[in-house]
């Protein structure tokens, strides 16, 4: 018997829905195979990752926490995908919008009162989504290419918080550990459950995803984005300015990445410390395309790859394995989906050999 | 028994017998048989849909038969791959190009053929062949800034220099001036001359009847009869080939009124090159009045493409006055605005510019069409609205399709292109300009976008064609230019000139008749 690939007539849609599952599926042995092979029993080890993390209220708690931020991420990093934008830049745009809102939060440091914490949102919200407009300008403008700006601006990002809270906004009170001032409470997200740290902000993911969701779906703007994102030369024809949608997708990623941004310094950190992010910004990349770049499924995906990072806590703590294991898991999502999609295009065939007497 | 020295009778090279091919959901071949001779050219006739290229596929190893066989000068072969039919000596020059396009034309020709030889020798002997065979390509060029004419001369250069036994043609005169047409006929001539066969697919049944002597005829996947077409007039053919009888439409001598603004005006039109190699326009002026069908005709890759970009307004230009719509200046406006102002255009490419393959008809409906009232509501899209559209399209144009939620890559090129030209005129456009409005699209659907364009114009809208297909623009214009080298001809009457000086303004002989410019 050979294995080969034939090419499908027509695009496979159930396959687009197997393929994530057979990825997820597959992940999950090699996952398996990884950690007989550090010398765990793999079936209690996989336990360990997937299915303790949720123990209780408070695991799931924090699993929902985790997955806010990668899901409006990821939902807002889906339509520029569909567009043929790729904004690669989500986790310098999410540590800018936690500068933007975490200077407004520190310059309101005296002040109390219920307008601040949006005050300090919509600064999230416009310093990521300024920080995505120089990719936009720069693709719009030179045709830069907004892979490698988006990327390289992640650094620049990272620096200029580290810059801040090393120096100008290091806490008087920190003893010099580079960290700002804890935000009061006026600038805190309210929490949803007492005891654990999820916040409201967990309420704003479905409706990130719901919007989007009419933006891609009913609006006239998500069908000019689908119609450049498939067919650039159908919208040119019609008329569509590509200039248009790549500032809008680009700067709409930005905003929510800068949204997510805020919610995590406003809400689980409390005050701006060198590494706001375990690199949601990245993993939202995996997710918008694990959710295959709709905004629902988005919402699954997000969930999942939120459990990668309790996992490898998990694993960390009960096996003793380096914290990387979550980056693994991540990686090996990917790897596997990149793999199982190209069952959507072609099928599997398994070809009868004519040579004879091959023992088996 | 008499005469034992009867010569045996001639092996077919090839010999097709009861090819059956299956489709999920279509039978594309039923049982068709097939000989061609050593030294024939031999015509493949039919409709689109008919079966022509699934069957020469199947010859050129592309698809495999589901049942039948297929005899190679008496032999039965089994032809696997492409690579296989080559190497039996077949080669084909396919309609739909398979060119790399960031590739030079020479290092297509070695990916194509496997050739091992040294690219400036192999380029020097791409040179060679093309000259013999009046086939103007330079080896040096990249494939992404040829012309839909230059990317077939490739083809068919990549054929030759292999010294093919048989050779399967695809359409291959869609994109030649007559001359060029008729040199290359010498070529195929001078081939079959040499004792080579031809396969040879076309729809232009004057062609095949110069050409070929012998035609097999393909009708919804079966065979539909064999005839020599020398022996049969023009309209026989079609009707063997159609099955019932059909007029071609025709234009009516009009009347055009030459007071006022003219729908459309272009003066003086320049545009240097946008791209490495494109040709630039210079100083081109026409004008359509409402009423009239204005035919632009030439060999693509004479400024065409960027002479429609300027018009569509996917191009714009740096003096506005030089494109101008019931006499206001346009030239710096995009397509949507053009489109406010009474401009409806059909692209030359339909799958990838005039729709979206993967998106329904509605969707597609909506793509040039979101001007039409009700189509958008507070920026949301009203999909009853799109849906009805689409299917009011479908039914005024009997596009044969499923329905408005069928993807535009599922119809056939002629239901597409009926669905486009359908979408553009329900608009009710003051100025239509269509580009090549029947390329590759059948005798039954063409008559019917002729119709439909000449109707359009005694309605009262201006009408501009682009077209290399001269029968087409003689049949419905008005009046006709020609374009070469980014330069347009004087308009010529249609009553008052022929396809002789029409071919001669092709090959850039602009001052024939009309004496110094």
């Amino acid at each position: 018997m050979a294995l080969r690939l034939e090419l499908r007539p027509e695009p496979s849609r159930a396959m687009l829905f197997v393929a994530p599952m057979l990825a997820i599926a597959l992940t999950v042995i090699a996952g398996g195979c990884l950690f007989a092979a550090l010398g765990f029993s793999p079936l209690p080890a996989l336990r360990t990752f997937f299915v303790s993390p949720l123990g209780d209220l408070y695991g799931i708690s924090e699993w929902l926490l985790k997955a806010t931020p990668l899901a409006i991420i990821a939902v807002a990093l889906a339509l520029g995908f569909r567009g043929n934008v790729w904004n690669i830049g989500a986790e310098g745009q999410l540590i800018m919008g936690a500068v933007a809102s975490g200077g407004v939060a520190l310059a309101l440091y005296d002040v109390s009162g219920y307008w601040v914490l949006p005050l300090v949102l919509l600064a999230g919200i416009a310093g990521g989504a300024l920080y995505a407009g120089i990719p936009a300008f720069l693709r719009i403008r030179f045709h830069a290419n907004e892979i490698l700006t988006s990327l390289m601006l992640n650094y620049v990002a990272a620096l200029v918080l580290a810059w801040l809270v090393h120096g100008p906004w290091r806490s008087p009170e920190g003893y010099n550990f580079p960290e700002s001032r804890m935000f009061t409470d006026s600038a805190l997200m309210p929490i949803l459950i007492e005891g654990t740290r999820l916040h409201v902000g967990a309420l704003l993911a479905p409706v990130v995803a719901f919007v989007a969701w009419v933006i891609l779906s009913r609006s006239f703007l998500g069908f000019q984005i689908k119609v450049i994102g498939m067919t650039p030369a159908a919208g040119s024809y019609a008329g569509f300015g590509p200039k248009r949608v790549i500032a809008f997708t680009l700067m709409f990623g930005g905003g929510m990445a800068g949204l997510a941004g805020a919610m995590e310094v406003c809400g689980p950190i409390g005050q701006l410390i060198p590494t706001v992010s375990p690199g949601y910004g990245y993993t939202a990349i995996i997710a918008a395309f694990l959710g295959r770049l709709h905004p629902f499924g988005i919402l699954l995906a997000a969930l999942l790859l939120a459990l990668t990072y309790m996992g490898g806590d998990a694993a960390q703590i009960a096996l003793g394995v380096p914290l990387a294991v979550t980056q693994v898991f991540q990686g090996m999502i990917l790897f596997f989906l990149l793999a199982c999609d190209v069952l959507i295009r072609y099928r599997v065939r398994f070809a009868a050999r004519t040579s004879l007497g091959g023992a088996r | 028994m008499t005469a034992p020295t009867a010569a045996p009778l001639p092996v077919p090279r090839l010999a097709l017998r009861a090819i059956t091919k299956r489709y999920p959901g279509c039978l594309a071949n039923d049982g068709v048989d097939l000989s061609v001779m050593p030294g024939e050219c031999h015509a493949l006739l039919g409709e689109n849909g008919a079966g022509k290229s699934t069957l020469v596929k199947i010859v050129y190893g592309v698809l495999q038969a589901d049942a039948g066989e297929i005899l190679w000068e008496g032999e039965r072969v089994r032809i696997d791959s492409p690579a296989a039919a080559r190497k039996l000596g077949i080669g084909m020059v396919f309609q739909h190009f398979s060119l790399f396009e960031s590739m030079t034309v020479t290092e297509n020709v070695a990916l194509g053929t496997g050739d091992p030889s040294p690219l400036p020798e192999l380029g020097a002997r791409i040179a060679e062949v093309s000259q013999r065979y009046g086939l103007v390509l330079d080896p040096d060029r990249r494939i992404a800034d040829l012309s839909v004419g230059e990317r077939q001369r490739v083809e068919i250069v990549r054929c030759l220099l292999q010294d093919p036994r048989l050779l399967i043609m695809d359409e291959p005169t869609s994109v030649l001036t007559p001359q060029e047409a008729e040199s290359l006929f010498e070529t195929l001539r001078r081939l079959v001359a040499e004792g080579r066969s031809i396969l040879y697919i076309s729809h232009k049944l004057a062609e095949i009847r110069v050409l070929c002597e012998a035609a097999t005829v393909l009708r919804g996947g079966r065979l539909a009869g064999r005839c020599d077409p020398r022996a049969e007039t023009a309209a026989s053919l079609a009707r063997l080939m159609i099955g019932a009888d059909f007029a071609p439409p025709v234009r009516a001598a009009q009347e055009i009124d030459r007071s006022g603004a003219a729908r459309l005006a272009v003066e003086r039109l320049s545009l240097a090159p946008l791209v490495p190699f494109a040709t630039p326009l210079s100083d081109i002026s026409f004008s359509v009045r409402a009423g009239e069908i204005f035919g632009i005709a030439g060999v693509a890759g004479n400024g065409q493409a960027e002479l429609l970009g300027a018009l569509s307004g996917e191009t714009l230009v740096a003096v506005p006055d030089a494109v101008k719509i019931d006499g206001e200046a346009v030239g710096h406006i995009g397509p949507r605005r053009r489109r406010e102002r009474g401009m409806g255009f059909v692209p030359e490419e339909r799958l990838g510019r005039g729709a979206v393959p993967d998106m329904s008809l509605a969707d597609n409906a909506l793509l040039s069409a979101h001007r039409t009232p009700g189509m958008l509501k507070r920026g949301l899209i009203r999909f009853s609205r799109t849906r009805a559209f689409a299917e009011k399209v479908i039914s005024t144009f009997h596009v044969a399709t499923s329905g408005p939620q069928a993807a535009a890559r599922s119809l056939s090129g002629g239901n597409l292109q009926k669905f486009i030209v359908g979408r553009e005129i329900l608009q009710n456009p003051r100025l239509l300009i269509v580009a090549q409005p029947t390329w590759g699209v059948d005798a039954g659907a063409a008559a019917a976008i002729h119709r439909d364009l000449i109707a359009l114009a005694e309605g009262g809208a201006a009408v501009l064609v682009v077209s290399q297909d001269l029968d087409e623009l003689f049949a419905i214009c008005d009046r006709i230019a020609v374009m070469c080298h980014g330069r347009l001809s004087e308009a010529q009457a249609v009553r008052s000139t022929d396809v002789e000086q029409i071919g001669m303004l092709m090959g850039g002989v602009f001052h024939l008749n009309e004496g110094e410019a």
